[in-house]
């Protein structure tokens, strides 16, 4: 049994760890409420830009000649992954949900004898995957320095998968990214951007005919490159109320447990005080006894 | 009188501005400039480097953007665009980082026609705003 300077420091040790969850539940909880903000209000941008490239692809006559961005290369052997992740761990599940759903696609793909690029986003996702599949990974991006998700770091992304399109690098391009649904729970979700899928999205194109300028086709190529950006944009802001949200759970966890053990350790503390007091008061009497 | 109609610009971050006693914008389309008024037919276009000029009874604003898509429909404007700024709160050393940066791009060899044909419109509308 621990001795009382023991159990002491223990529980000394244990409360400054909860202090430190505490706090950083406290930041989670704060940088959660912008982060969510800032998810919310760029949701109108990205579905602006859908609904302009549904009316556009659904005006567009000649399916042949459409862009490879929208109808892809007719190929599906080359598969590029990006996977979304955080700069920072202690965040409970987060990045190692994406991963695993990650993991469990690239498995798929290379089990079905195609080809396997992998780019990284964050450094906690190259640090999980590059074990496993290092030498499939062919870029590690990560924005340590921006504080918050922005458009500037997304369009960087977005610019090297298009140009890795452009040279015809890869057919079909995925995105793994956390979608945020509450506090709680985060959906990791792989979304197909290359080529552009159009079936999940809702059927909400408009009977009424568009006059374009210049034409379909010029204003299709020039928007969907801004919609590759606009979709990882999307997936960032996702990422980052997800990761705060999924740090604050963690680290409510965290700080209960550790509240738990320190009752625990607290009674463990007064008890074995309290013997030693009872054994010397046993040692008095009997002495006394004696004489 | 509704002669009016409604805009909303939007960008990656939030939705940038909201308008709805809005009587003509002209937008610097890709094809030239375009004056938007009520009950255009409906149309999609995108737009160049240039100036938005929004004329509503609150007041004229205009703003600098760099590049853009327009959309008309149901006398409800929006503009999607990545990079707008309000010309009434850009200052000079703002206009200058813009144009410096501009003319570094243009300075490089191996761009293409198209975007060569924007960065050179860029600067031209930077150059007259100062």
């Amino acid at each position: 049994m621990a001795s009382l300077d023991d159990l002491k420091k223990r529980i000394a040790s244990v409360k400054s760890t909860q202090k430190i969850t505490k706090a950083m539940k406290m930041v989670a909880a704060a940088k959660l409420r912008k982060a969510q903000e800032s998810a919310e209000k760029g949701r109108p941008y990205s579905e602006k830009m859908n609904n302009v490239i549904l009316n556009l692809s659904s005006g567009i006559s000649d399916k042949e000649n459409a862009p490879k961005l929208l109808s892809g290369t007719g190929n599906d052997k080359v598969h590029l992954c990006v996977v979304m992740t955080s700069d920072r761990g202690l965040c409970g599940g987060f990045n190692s949900n994406i991963i695993k759903k990650a993991k469990s696609y690239f498995s798929k793909i290379l089990s079905e004898g195609k080809e396997l690029k992998i780019i990284t986003v964050g450094s906690k996702g190259n640090d999980q995957l590059k074990r496993m599949y290092g030498d499939k990974i062919i870029e590690n991006i990560s924005f340590k320095e921006s504080k918050n998700a922005n458009y500037f770091d997304a369009d960087k992304v977005g610019k090297i998968v298009i140009d890795k399109f452009e040279n015809s690098e890869f057919d079909i391009c995925t995105i793994f990214y956390n979608q945020f649904k509450n506090v709680i729970t985060q959906i990791p979700q792989a979304q197909q951007i290359i080529p552009l899928n159009s079936e999940d999205s809702e059927d909400n194109t408009s009977e009424e005919s568009y006059e374009f300028e210049p034409d379909e086709d010029e204003i299709l190529s020039n928007l969907l490159p801004k919609n590759i950006s606009t979709q990882i944009f999307k997936a960032m802001l996702e990422n980052s109320a997800s990761e705060q949200g999924s740090r604050m759970s963690a680290m409510d966890n965290a700080t209960r447990n550790a509240g738990e053990m320190v009752d625990k350790l607290t009674i463990q503390y007064n008890r074995s005080r309290q013997a030693a007091i009872t054994k010397e008061l046993i040692e008095i009497i009997s002495g006394a006894e004696s004489l | 009188m509704s002669e009016e109609f409604k805009i909303e610009i939007v960008n990656p971050e939030k939705s940038f501005l909201v308008k709805d006693d809005v009587s003509e914008v002209v937008v610097p389309a890709y094809e030239g400039e375009m004056g938007i008024l009520k009950d255009h037919i409906s149309i999609i276009s995108f737009l160049k480097p240039g100036i938005i000029k929004i004329l509503s009874k609150s007041g004229d604003e205009s703003y600098y953007i760099e590049d853009g898509i327009v959309e008309f429909k149901n006398n409800n404007l929006s503009i999607l665009t990545s990079s707008i700024f309000n010309i009434a709160d850009m200052d000079k050393s703002k206009q200058q980082d813009l144009l410096k940066q501009a003319e570094e791009e243009s300075g490089k060899e191996e761009i293409s026609d198209q975007s060569r044909y924007l960065i050179d419109q860029k600067i031209e509308v930077l150059k007259t705003l100062n």
